[in-house]
């Protein structure tokens, strides 16, 4: 392999990195109140709320049954409109975002659910208020399956990431696809594709280490 | 006497896929401060709706509670809240947070009541000291036995002050030992602390241990209230006779045979009657179940007798002679009991 290829591989690590990093951290900003939404105003729950349940986990639904590669042409004039490009590593971060999102809220949504009843209970007959239930009763208690969504969560995106390369993104997805497959050259395709492997590889297992240790 | 609870022809109707279900029907009762009252009836009775009304935590289909001579149904969300933080209330499942240590846990209604940083960490040290686990601060309740688990529940239930203590079934996932201790933590703490009390149970065992009074619920219906001595000593109600006396009686040897039930207290339970009937009268009788108890330090017994034919007025009035209370017993209920 040449020397600019190398260098070209070492900058895609880092926009893989970046546009990984940049993107999980929004659809959790977003996802992780919209899961608590989901989860709170379902039927049962503490702010049972069901025509704001149905329309959440409808815009939820749609979202999350469109293939992102669908979702990432659809998306173009939006993400335009907020990067002021459609192309490049900073452009990829919001259709990521916007795929990701749908799967963190259930995932989010999944985790709580986990809580044992009981334990919401004692904390009503305490006199808390739900708003304080959610914070010191049911996020800490759901924090170690939290966790095991994030690690999948975040190497879901990873591997999302290359796919945007298709449009114009960054990272080791378009250096796969340009030299990889356009070029015919084997050896950067295969370089690349095990690089992305290791990534997931190490983002799931280190998370899935972590929320083992947070476990109690 | 103080009320702290009034229960006035209480209510409720649980509605599921459109089917409804009374799980209480007219109850009403009265829980006086400073006493264990003990609620017990079988698994499904509705022990728990009942308890659950008492904090609101299930809202009654009709009639009313009062707390200390609040209405509780007229209470807004945000009473009902700060009503709650005077009446605490532990659980079989214990419910203690995993993720958080012993000591955050019993931190965690005093924080929801406004209590301080430092205050608050006091406050919990000195409740861990009275349930004796003050060394175990730092530990996470998955690494405690059941026995541990409920003292911890029983600390973090007692941080705020509260008035009224409800324990539902709180001992029901212990063994006999730790059931005993909790029990005994339970009278301790009453009687320092001047805690009113409310026991849901299943097991009569735990109700003689400890309650003042009790009442006896049977499919959503109060079927007898009142002190425990007079229930164990003359149960009115089938349900409560059912609680008190033995499930597997021998079988009478005769269909026809009258039966009887005596029941001796405190006083009477030293005397060998039926060794005096013999001898004194030559009467003889069957034995078909026999059983003694105590109760708040006071010995009760209860015996179901077959007469045998023709010498049952005379044996009877042997008894009542005796000061004895003896009641008459079908042969239905002596085999289904
Ligand atoms: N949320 C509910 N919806 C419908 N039925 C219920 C509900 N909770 C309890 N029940 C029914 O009410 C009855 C009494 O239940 P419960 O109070 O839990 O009994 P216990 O505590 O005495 O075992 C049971 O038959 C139970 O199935
Ligand atoms: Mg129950």
């Amino acid at each position: 392999m040449s020397s600019y290829i190398v260098e070209a591989i070492k900058n895609g690590i880092f926009e893989t990195l970046q546009m990984t990093f940049f993107a999980s951290l929004l659809s959790y900003v977003i996802g992780l109140p919209l899961g608590i939404l989901l989860y709170s105003t379902s039927k049962g729950r503490i702010l049972s709320n069901r025509p704001l349940n149905l329309i959440f986990g409808l815009i939820v639904n749609i979202c999350r049954s469109l293939p992102f590669l669908i979702l990432l042409v659809l998306l173009i004039p939006f993400t335009r409109f907020v990067t002021g490009s459609s192309i490049g590593t900073t452009a990829s971060i919001v259709p990521l975002t916007v795929g990701a999102v749908p799967i963190v809220a259930r995932m989010v949504e999944s985790s709580l659910s986990e809580v044992s009843p009981g334990i919401i209970e004692a904390a009503v007959s305490m006199g808390a208020s739900p708003i304080y239930i959610i914070v010191h009763f049911i996020l800490p208690e759901a924090t170690p399956s939290l966790l095991f969504g994030a690690a999948i969560n975040i190497s879901t995106v990873l591997g999302y990431s290359a796919m945007a390369g298709v449009i114009g993104g960054g990272g080791l997805g378009a250096i796969a696809l340009q030299y990889g497959y356009y070029r015919y050259q084997k050896d950067v395709l295969w370089t690349t594709v095990t690089l992305l492997i290791i990534m997931v590889m190490t983002i799931q297992e280190g998370g899935n280490m972590i929320a083992k240790k947070a476990r109690k | 006497m103080t009320e702290v609870f009034r229960l006035d022809r209480v209510s409720k109707k649980y509605i599921n896929d459109g089917r409804e279900f009374l799980a209480l029907k007219d109850v009403s009762l009265s829980i006086s401060e400073g006493e264990i009252f003990g609620i017990i009836g079988m698994s499904g009775a509705g022990k728990s709706t009942l308890v659950r009304t008492l904090n609101r935590l299930e809202d009654v289909t009709s009639g009313t509670i009062s707390f200390y001579g609040q209405d509780l149904g007229s209470l807004n969300a945000r009473d009902v809240r700060k009503v709650r933080r005077n009446i605490a209330m532990i659980f079989q499942s214990f419910n203690l947070l995993q993720q958080r240590s012993v000591l955050s846990n019993v931190m965690q209604p005093l924080r929801i009541a406004g209590v301080r940083g430092n205050e608050r960490k006091e406050k919990a040290l000195e409740m861990l000291r009275v349930v004796g686990l003050e060394d175990k601060k730092d530990e996470y309740p998955s690494r405690l036995s059941g026995g541990q688990r409920q003292r911890v529940a029983i600390a973090r239930a007692l941080a705020s002050e509260p008035k009224v203590l409800l324990c539902d079934e709180a001992t029901s996932a212990l063994d006999p030992k730790m059931t005993s201790e909790i029990l005994d933590l339970l009278k301790d703490i009453n009687r320092t602390r001047k805690l009113t009390i409310v026991i849901i149970t299943h097991e009569m065992s735990v109700v003689e241990k400890i309650c003042d009074r009790v009442a006896i619920i049977d499919s959503g219906m109060l079927a007898e209230a009142g002190e425990v001595k007079s229930i164990f000593a003359d149960p009115q109600s089938e349900a409560a006779r059912k609680l008190v006396f033995p499930s597997n009686p021998f079988d009478p040897s005769e269909k026809d045979s009258r039966l009887i039930r005596l029941v001796f207290d405190g006083l009477s339970a030293g005397r060998p009657f039926i060794a005096e009937l013999v001898e004194k009268t030559g009467h003889k009788v069957n034995i078909l179940s026999a059983n003694t108890r105590s109760v708040g330090g006071i010995g009760y017994g209860q015996m179901v007798l077959e007469l045998p034919k023709g010498e049952e007025e005379q044996i009877i009035g042997f008894f009542k002679d005796r000061g004895l209370s003896v009641q008459e017993v079908k042969h239905s209920e002596q085999l289904h009991s």
